[in-house]
């Protein structure tokens, strides 16, 4: 099993566990993943805005780089799925992106959305699947109570990602049961942390990150999974004192995998 | 050649005003075979229907050409003053200059070259017609109702009534439908169960009714006034005419465990059940699902127990055969599923419920004997949040919700309100409706009460998110009309869930080839003029299958529904149409096409001989039409590829002709 | 620029349809950051429809949308009132001299753990 793998600029700096457990659980997975070659930063948010070419085109350049290795494009990072799937499907159904995006960079052949986007957790679900991933735990995360924290950025808008259900997601859930652990369903697990908004006002990513907290907390849930820096981030920052820890869902594959 | 008569209808000026009358009757006029023509203010009326006939024995007319109105709205209306004047009605075209001219064109000039141009496609197919006889086929006065909710046992007792016989076909295994889950019934409170159940055991002692609970229709044949239906008798694994539904297998069934589906499965039931006291019939049923007899071959408590020695676990499923006449379709309706809707919660807490399951909360036979206590911990609720146009309202492409107003949600919600007021007063109750649609008598009067009377907090938004954290539902919502968001801790919160027709209905107008909508309800022959007939001829239409509605409705629709049943029954003979297709059957090459696109099974394949050169004979697979099933659709004289198949009254000829007429 | 010149720039740069908003108000219920902005995504809708968008331009409101689409995925008219916010903002932050992140601003605002998602994203969101 194949795949390119575009890890972005936070897998690279501040979220270096989330990359290198990917890396090292596809590898105990028999996924083989190839780092995308010069690839570009996707700049962290979908630019919703539809005469917004230029910050669309790094995503572009990525997928291009995908379909002319003939191979789908794996993402780990949650923003960086968003921003690439997003622009993916601009580029399959919104004539007046495409016809720009492609006037703009005038490949050799236009590029009209093609190629396959797929988030590292889907991989693991439809590709590798549960079932045989849970063949190959040997430590399993028995009697841990873990909190899925899906934020926004894997779920929405689901009419585009087609990720799992927005208002009742379970690839989290279910990968944890398969190493072994007891998930922990929390309303607070698809509401926002609060984003990159902390920069305009801090109490923003504060208070949300309170609520998804004392959800999670009151349910149950020792720590809370993530797949996205940001998230990890906000959860983190707040978390002192609730006794909830936060941790990327790679790092816990990695040690179920035995590969940590 | 045909002596034609031209009659140009003003419509008063909803032709006249756009449409020259006078220069058209003129010009057509002129045509050939035409003898006669004029103009008049009204022609349906009875001096314009007086003209026709006059006019066609003055002028020995063999056709006629009428410039009106759309057919649907009078082609009956002048066959009939035709055939009142010795003309064979089918003799008479009619050229839409009102529908297809008038209303949709401003310039006069241009209108009337265009009404020309109908009228000279009119007269080119009388000029090809052929008087028509309609055929006539016996009727079976014995009438199908589809569904044994409130609307299914109205209509069949209304049938019954006027003394012909009955048979009401359900699904479950007593009828009564949804109103026998209702608590209290809006806007005079008086209690479903004590409305329902006389009419249900009405139903039951009726001699003209007969009901077959536990069954399905597996197969419709033939046509209006001769159906012939196979029944699905499912095994109950009871004897039906031998149990006297005294309950106690009920009380000694090992197996507690199967979800009452009466309740919701806000409860269980035993794996032998009758669904609720008042059940008709009320014999018990085994659910196979779970019975360990049936699934284990171990256990056999009920049977030991029956004093009367009803319980058959060898039972099968059995099928019936019978004619009826008239077949009415009471399917109902059902809430839909609010796994897509879980920003409300409804899988993460048993708090959260729907209106549905908040009736039997509150209802005296349900899983809390009528005292309101909530699912996860049987305590009083104190604070209960209410979501209206839960999947109601829903943009036309949503894969979530409906496009349509369920119609009924406003009005028990409000219900739910005031009861809970009435009962607990200690309880605050919130409504977050978008717009609260009480049309019906007596029903805003009724809501307004709920406000101000039972002081319940109607609020102007939508809830957007709840979160189950410690025993409470943290509701966050919009207040619009205060512009904030509303922060409330509940103790349940209950779902408006749009109500969308039940599954059972897709297939069944299969079967019918009774036409539906998009979202599967089932279509009215006219929206307003015919709102009880489907559009396939001897398929009636009752309650919410048709269209979101409320008890009192469903009624009044029932009622109607056996009145136009009765009018089919009470004719020995019914007259047909004669526009049906026939095969040439020197044409014909069995190829089947035809029998593939008929909607209706008209199409029967026989093996005829037929005489070759030479004194020999050759036996081939040719086409035939039952013109007393076929309804004139005309699908298979476009499909037929050697071209066979024609229709009376619209062939092949007559059409092109009209065409040649029209690009003259 | 005339108001109703900003209205349609707006509406082009939506790419959605204020028209098909049957005024319910769940986006406004559904929305994470409701307190803190002055104008909610109801508003936004109403008010693009309305081409009463100099408020919204002159608002905070505009750098306080999360983006999170909650409002887009439970909106049931499909709406999708983000995309009339973000087209707002954009109609701002493209004017000349409204950038509202600075890079000499950037060191105070972060911490050793500050992932660089967070300050490209900052920087799309809030700077042209």
């Amino acid at each position: 099993m194949e795949f390119l793998y575009y890890p972005g600029c936070t897998l690279k700096n501040k979220a270096k566990d989330l990359d290198l457990y990917a890396r090292k659980s596809a590898e105990a997975l028999g996924v083989t993943l190839t780092e995308v070659p010069e690839w570009q930063c996707c700049g962290g948010v979908y630019p919703l805005g539809r005469d917004e070419i230029a910050t669309k085109l790094s995503s572009v350049r990525t997928l291009m780089a995908a379909r002319d290795a003939g191979c789908d494009l794996v993402t780990v990072c949650a923003a960086c799925h968003n921003v690439v799937k997003q622009i993916n499907h601009d580029m399959a159904c919104d004539e007046y992106v495409r016809t720009r995006v492609n006037n703009y960079l005038a490949p050799d052949v236009p590029y009209d959305g093609s190629v396959n986007v797929l988030h590292l957790l889907e991989v693991l679900r439809d590709r590798v699947g549960f079932d045989a991933i849970r063949e190959k735990v040997v430590s399993p995360l028995t009697g841990r109570k873990l909190g899925a924290y899906y934020g926004c950025l894997l779920l929405r808008p689901s009419s585009v990602l087609a990720f799992d259900d927005p208002e009742n997601p379970t690839v989290i859930e279910d990968l944890l049961k398969a190493l072994g652990a007891e998930p922990v369903y929390y309303a607070e697990r698809n509401e926002c942390c609060g984003g990159y908004a902390g920069i305009a006002d801090p109490e923003v990513p504060e208070k949300r990150a309170a609520a998804v907290l004392s959800n999670a907390k009151a349910r149950g849930a020792e720590a809370l999974v993530t797949a996205c820096p940001l998230c990890y981030y906000n959860l983190k920052k707040h978390a002192a004192g609730t006794g909830v820890g936060v941790v990327y869902f790679t790092e816990l594959l990695a040690g179920a995998l035995g590969v940590k | 050649m045909q002596r034609i008569g031209v009659f140009v209808c003003w419509c008063g000026s909803n032709i006249a005003g756009t449409v020259d009358v006078k220069k058209v009757a003129q010009t057509l006029g002129r045509e050939p075979g035409v003898v006669f023509s004029a103009d008049y203010q009204y022609m349906c009326s009875q001096s314009g229907q007086d003209l026709i006939k006059d006019s066609i024995k003055q002028y020995k007319l063999t056709g006629a050409v009428i410039c009106s109105c759309s057919p649907r709205m009078h082609e009956n209306t002048f066959r009939k003053a035709a055939a009142a004047a010795g003309l064979n009605p089918y003799m008479v075209e009619i050229a839409n200059i009102r529908e297809q001219v008038s209303w949709i064109h401003k310039d006069m000039a241009a209108g009337t070259e265009k009404a020309i141009i109908l009228g000279r496609a009119a007269i080119a197919k009388v000029h090809l017609n052929a008087p028509l006889i309609a055929g006539e086929s016996p009727v079976t006065k014995r009438a199908l109702v589809i569904g044994g909710g409130i609307a299914g046992i109205q209509t069949a007792l209304d049938i019954a009534d006027a003394g012909f016989p009955v048979d009401i076909v359900e699904k479950s295994p007593t009828i009564g439908g949804k109103m026998a889950q209702l608590d209290k019934t809006f806007p005079t409170l008086d209690c479903a169960a004590c409305i329902l159940t006389p009419k249900m055991v009405e139903a039951a002692q009726h001699e003209n009714v007969r009901i077959l609970a536990y069954s399905e229709v597996a197969e419709v044949k033939g046509f209006v006034g001769n159906f012939t239906v196979k029944i699905r008798r499912k095994a109950r694994y009871v004897k039906e005419d031998v149990c006297t539904g005294c309950g106690l297998c009920t009380e000694k069934c090992p197996q507690k465990k199967a979800p009452d589906e009466f309740n919701l499965g806000l409860s269980n039931r035993r794996a032998i059940y009758i669904p609720f006291a008042q059940a008709v019939p009320k014999v018990a049923t085994i659910d196979p699902d779970y019975c360990m007899m049936l699934k284990t071959g171990k256990c056999g408590v009920c049977s030991k127990v029956c004093g009367v020695k009803a319980i058959d676990y060898t039972q099968k499923d059995e099928f019936i055969e019978e004619n009826y006449g008239a077949i009415v379709a009471a399917t109902g309706f059902e809430p839909i599923g609010l796994d897509k809707f879980d920003e409300f919660a409804y899988s993460l807490s048993p708090d959260v419920v729907t209106s549905l399951e908040y009736e039997r909360l509150m209802n005296a036979a349900g899983p809390t004997g009528g005292t309101l206590l909530r699912p996860s911990d049987l305590k009083h609720p104190h604070t209960i949040v209410f979501v209206q146009c839960v999947g109601s309202r829903c943009d036309e492409k949503s894969e979530k919700g409906v496009p349509y107003c369920s119609k009924v949600c406003c009005m028990y919600t409000a219900k739910h309100a005031m009861l809970t007021r009435e009962k607990y007063p200690d309880t605050e109750v919130y409504v977050f409706y978008i717009d609260v649609r009480t049309p019906g008598k007596n029903f805003d009067e009724f809501y307004r009460r709920a406000v101000e009377q039972y002081d319940v907090h109607y609020i102007k938004g939508m809830v957007g998110k709840v979160v189950p954290e410690n025993g409470k539902l943290k509701v966050q919502a919009s207040d619009l009309l205060e512009n904030r968001q509303l922060h409330i801790d509940a103790d349940m919160v209950v779902l408006a869930a749009a109500i969308e027709p039940d599954k059972s209905a897709r297939p069944l107008a299969t079967m019918l080839t009774a036409s539906m909508d998009t979202n599967d309800f089932f279509t009215e022959a006219h929206p307003k003029l015919r709102p009880v007939e489907s559009p396939t001829a001897g398929v009636f239409l009752a309650g919410m299958c048709q269209g979101p509605k409320d008890i009192p409705e469903t009624v009044s629709q029932a009622s109607a529904c056996a009145a136009k049943v009765i009018g089919l029954l009470n004719k020995d003979r019914l007259v047909g149409n004669p526009c049906v297709a026939h095969s040439d059957e020197l044409m014909c090459n069995g190829c089947s096409q035809c029998a593939n696109v008929c909607p209706y099974g008209a199409i029967t394949y026989a093996d005829k001989e037929f005489r070759m050169p030479d004194r020999t004979t050759a036996v081939r697979r040719v086409a035939q039409v039952n013109p007393a099933v076929c309804q004139g659709c005309g699908a298979c004289t476009v499909t037929c590829p050697s071209g066979a198949m024609d229709l009376f009254g619209f062939s092949n000829n007559q059409i092109m002709a009209e065409v040649d007429a029209i690009c003259k | 620029m005339e108001q109703q010149n900003m209205r349609e720039e707006i509406l082009f740069t939506a790419n959605a349809d204020p028209k098909k908003c049957m005024k319910c108000g769940k986006c406004s219920g559904a929305c994470p950051n409701y307190d803190k902005m002055e104008y909610h995504p109801h508003q936004f809708v109403s008010m693009v429809q309305e081409g009463n968008v100099e408020p919204l331009l002159e608002s905070e409101s505009l750098y306080l949308c999360l983006t999170c689409m909650v409002c887009v995925e439970r909106c049931p008219r499909n709406v999708q009132p983000a995309r009339f916010i973000e087209a707002v903002r954009l109609a701002k932050i493209r004017q000349q001299g409204e950038n509202r992140l600075k890079p000499q601003d950037v060191p105070e605002l972060i911490d050793e753990d500050t992932p660089q998602q967070l300050l490209v994203s900052a920087f799309r969101k809030y700077t042209k």
